[in-house]
């Protein structure tokens, strides 16, 4: 893999991580966090969505009128999605009830429409490709992580299996009933980016 | 003619509104046996769950549950009049064909309640009802909560009580499905002779040597308004409204 490709795959796993470093897709890194389960389900989603549009919009560019860029965009991403969701639904029918409504909400993640938009448009597939798993995998780490730290903290499992047994179940361990809410996703994701910031010097912005 | 012409753009959107639903309809066509399946198999478990025959964390794969599924039997009640109606086919109930509820009637808080009902009935060797499954939902703090409540043949003791749907806060409210709560339930006297309900979530623990602590369940600590909500529910589904006439049917039929 020559270096240009290698930096578009590498370049949003870390440097320019979608969530921690482009701040987008937020939402739903906060409402499908509270487990691993849901949160890995809903990496590959994501990650198979962005990577596939990413390639349909590339596949188009040159015929796509300048008037309706943005609506063939988001007709492809709707497309990908719906068929994500009926997949999850038909072979994963747990996991399709816990996320919900949120599948059906990938349309309106930002990194998704971010990518097409910044990227796809110009590139060709290959590299569309790329950007497209490179992004969903950056999301994913981050979702992964949140996921760990309040499935272990917020209920004491951790993929469903006891780690810390809690005092509901006749263990000792005292769940964090803040991390099971919203907010303790906003603190999680609030550290790491501060965490990342103080590694990577450059990644502050001077304003 | 440049990309930008409005043919061109006429063109190019008809052709992509195609091939996507194209895919679009080729996943939902395809999958949609699957999914079918997966719902009912959900609701199977569910039921199995609450009648006891399977472990609540339990989830023992799709021949396991149709075989065991098969020996539960479906009956159809018409909650108005609190009859079994022998003839209907439990597979076409309509969930629009309902009665609304207004003022001190509503007392789940759900608005209108279906005329129809499915029943599950576990038999025991001697034919006789060993546990009878009644589907209940009802307001809770946040959401509407979804359930069964099981009662065991003598039609006084509760068997079983599950949630497999809701929204109430994790932790707290949300804790209504936790088996070792539900748990607590089972073998509680839910109805009175007179077949009134009787049972109650109480605040705190239940203390043993209370005459009437068969009647009582303990509460959730910081989730006083959801457990409100349950024994709403009961209450009503149990109650005048709900099935008791259909429960008092049975006994007067039993005795």
């Amino acid at each position: 893999m020559d270096s240009n490709l290698k930096k578009i795959f590498f370049d949003p796993i870390i440097r320019n991580n979608p969530v921690l470093v482009q701040v987008l897709g937020i939402c739903s890194a906060l409402a499908v966090t509270t487990k691993l389960q849901t949160a890995f389900t809903m990496c590959l989603a994501v990650t198979f969505v962005t990577a596939f549009s990413n390639i349909g919009v590339s596949l188009v560019r040159k015929i796509i009128p300048g008037s309706i860029r943005m609506i063939v965009e988001m007709v492809i991403i709707a497309t990908m999605v719906i068929v994500v969701d009926q997949l999850i639904k038909a072979f994963s029918y747990n996991i399709s009830k816990e996320l919900s409504v949120f599948v059906g909400l990938i349309i309106t993640n930002c990194i998704i429409m971010g990518r097409t938009e910044a990227f796809a448009i110009k590139n060709n597939p290959v590299e569309s490709a790329l950007d497209g798993f490179g992004n969903g995998i950056g999301y994913s780490l981050l979702l992964l992580a949140v996921a760990f730290v309040r499935e272990l903290f917020g209920f004491g499992t951790l993929f469903g299996i006891t780690i810390l047994k809690t005092v509901n179940e006749g263990g000792w361990y005292v769940p964090n009933g803040l991390l099971v809410l919203s907010p303790g996703a906003f603190f999680i994701i609030g550290f790491i980016i501060w965490g990342l910031k103080t590694w990577k010097k450059e990644l502050i912005s001077e304003d | 003619m440049g990309k930008d012409s409005i043919v061109k753009t006429f063109a190019v959107a008809a052709g992509l509104c195609i091939i996507c639903s194209i895919i679009v309809s080729a996943a939902a066509t395809t999958l949609k046996a699957r999914q079918q399946e997966n719902k009912e198999l959900d609701k199977q478990l569910n039921v199995l769950r609450a009648a006891g025959l399977v472990e609540v964390r339990e989830n023992p794969g799709s021949a396991k549950i149709k075989e065991l599924f098969a020996k539960v039997d479906q009956v159809v009640v018409d909650i108005n009049t609190g009859k079994t109606e022998e003839k209907a086919d439990p597979a076409k109930i309509n969930a629009k064909d309902a009665s609304a509820l207004t003022g001190t009637d509503d007392l789940a808080g759900i608005k209108s309640r279906p005329n129809k009902a499915v029943v599950y009935i576990v038999k025991g060797a001697d034919k006789k009802p060993e546990t009878i499954v009644l589907p209940i939902f009802g307001r809770g703090l946040w959401s509407t909560m979804y359930g069964f409540l099981a009662l065991k043949g003598d039609l006084k003791t509760v068997a079983n009580l599950t949630f497999y749907d809701h929204g109430e806060t994790p932790g707290l409210g949300g804790e209504i499905s936790n088996p070792s709560w539900t748990g607590k339930w089972s073998g509680k006297t839910a109805l009175a002779d007179s077949v009134d309900p009787v049972i109650r979530i109480i605040k705190g623990n239940v203390d043993p040597s209370d005459p009437n602590a068969a009647q009582k369940v303990d509460g959730i600590s910081g989730a006083t308004l959801t457990g409100n909500g349950v024994n709403h529910t009961i209450d009503f589904w149990l109650g005048k409204n709900g099935f008791g006439p259909w429960l008092k049917n049975l006994k007067n039929k039993e005795s």
